[in-house]
């Protein structure tokens, strides 16, 4: 059982360094981005995300669609946990599992095998449990040897089947991406599809910031449109699609 | 809803303690990271301690004029707590600035950063602690049972610093002139406290301002005292136990306070 409940949350960014005296007293509304604005004390904040209110249950499979700074990413962060609301209540119930920077943490002096047990760790598995997966992971990223070497000897796109190998060995309850995880040449490509596809099953919820309408037309039965940080439309994946890209 | 500061901050340090086993392979990794590809690893930290203990042990010990026997082990273990605590103490002020990525990114109790700056700062400690026998045996000095005392001692240390860090990351990660400002008052603190010089050269007088009010001492005294040794004065034990429970108290409050807002200050 997860859910996820949002009552009228709003996300303010303090800005401590900006010069406030020019910016404060106007009250701008950039054509991207969040609002400007200056919160009591005079302080100038980026109004990031407003009046925000929803509610997911099991089963959910939902998209975010919107420009840049309309406040997706900052809306997948607090669904992460990461930050919590300036104003309203944000309610997560269940195990959080973030896909939004698979290579996280990765130390490219490390070895392969190392950096497994480091995004490992930080991603929550515990010492016997990584060692135990360890093999499949080394397996599924067809590392071979190369997996006691340095990560800076990797190549690029050795460097993301490691990362995208451990990433996905965890099943939350909870799963937040940005974009779909697409990695490696064509035979790992295919690989990685299904084993994207397992994840997203075997999660209650899911939400996933993406442009790409077949996408979010194929994995998603939800889509909340964010426009200037509040929701446009929220409904069925179909007819907000077709809102947003215009039939 | 309501929302309890305070308990959310001793709930985030319980969760902290939980994810013991990413603080150990964190901590190791920095010091691993820093010593990667030399031959000597971690050892050229102890070797440049050991290097700096001699210089000034010779010249510090003809000023002072206190026989060897004396003066160096006291220099010895004195150097080597006091570099631990303020290296601690500086990459403290860090805490969670240094660790902004992964604040941004993942969900993981904030005390797990605290916790892997001691770590790693007390997996250094034990290379450097390698030198202290090494001294004793150079000057013919005997290492007693009351030894073991500093082990407590440190740990009493070690708890100390977790407040003053949790304190001072969180009060450093939004206002960004302060770590400039700890490293000073740290050396203010380093000669102010007696680490290169002797207490017992000080006249009575001075010594109640520059001891007895000195929560540094007597933080260095708890642990280094069994070590040169002699037991630690009640008073030691006294304030350093004081000084944890008043400092826990004030940094669980203040980090509930603003524990919400840390990652956006970052």
């Amino acid at each position: 059982m997860a859910s996820i409940e949002f009552h009228d949350v709003a996300v303010d960014f303090p800005i401590y360094n900006a010069s406030g005296r020019s910016l404060k007293k106007r009250l701008i509304s950039v054509a991207t981005g969040g609002q400007l604005g200056s919160d009591p004390l005079g302080r100038v904040v980026v109004r990031a995300l407003e009046g925000l209110t929803f509610t997911l249950r099991d089963g959910d499979r939902v998209g975010l669609l919107g420009h840049n700074g309309a406040g997706k990413s900052t809306l997948l962060r607090l669904l992460s946990g990461v930050y919590s609301p300036s104003h309203g209540s944000a309610r997560i119930d269940g195990e959080i599992g973030s896909l939004i920077d698979i290579s996280l943490g990765i130390d490219p002096e490390a070895t392969g095998r190392e950096n497994i047990y480091l995004r490992g760790s930080l991603l929550g598995m515990g010492k016997a449990d990584l060692a135990e997966r360890m093999e499949e992971i080394i397996a599924f990223s067809e590392l071979g040897d190369f997996i006691d070497m340095p990560l800076r000897t990797y190549s690029t796109g050795m460097h993301l089947r490691l990362a995208f190998a451990v990433s996905t060995t965890v099943r939350p309850q909870i799963l937040l991406m940005d974009e779909w995880l697409a990695v490696g040449d064509e035979g790992f490509k295919h690989k990685a599809e299904q084993r994207m596809r397992e994840l997203v099953q075997s999660t209650n919820i899911l939400v996933i910031a993406s442009h790409a309408r077949d996408l979010l037309l194929e994995t998603c039965n939800r889509v909340i449109w964010l426009e200037h940080g509040k929701i446009r439309m929220d409904g069925p994946a179909d007819e907000v699609l077709a809102a947003y890209f215009g039939n | 809803m309501s929302y309890r500061p305070t308990t959310s901050a001793v709930l985030d340090i319980v969760a902290a303690f939980k994810r013991m086993p990413l603080v150990g392979v964190l901590g190791w990794q920095d010091v691993r990271a820093r010593y990667r590809r030399s031959a000597l690893g971690p050892f050229w930290i102890t070797l440049s301690m050991g290097v700096m203990i001699g210089t000034i042990g010779i010249v510090f010990g003809q000023i002072f004029n206190t026989p060897m026997q004396e003066y160096l082990p006291f220099l010895t273990i004195g150097m080597i707590l006091w570099s631990f605590i303020a290296s601690v103490v500086n990459e403290g002020s860090l805490g969670f600035i240094a660790a902004e990525g992964i604040i941004k990114q993942l969900p993981i109790p904030l005390f797990v950063h605290i916790m892997r700056m001691i770590w790693r700062n007390l997996l250094i400690l034990m290379h450097n602690l390698v030198i202290f026998p090494i001294v004793l045996i150079i000057v013919g000095k005997p290492l007693g049972w009351e030894a073991l005392l500093s082990i407590p001692g440190l740990m009493l240390v070690v708890i100390n610093l977790g407040w003053l860090c949790l304190l001072l990351a969180v009060i450093c990660a939004r206002y960004r002139d302060l770590p400039q400002m700890i490293a000073s008052v740290l050396q203010v603190i380093f000669y102010l406290t007696p680490v290169m010089w002797l207490p017992s050269l000080l006249p009575a007088r001075a010594s109640t301002y520059l001891l007895d009010f000195n929560p540094a001492f007597h933080l260095l005294e708890i642990t280094r005292a069994p070590l040169l040794g002699h037991a630690p004065s009640a008073l030691n034990w006294q304030v350093s136990a004081g000084l944890a429970v008043m400092g826990w108290i004030v940094a669980l409050l203040f980090f509930g306070r603003y524990r919400r807002r840390i990652a956006y200050w970052l």
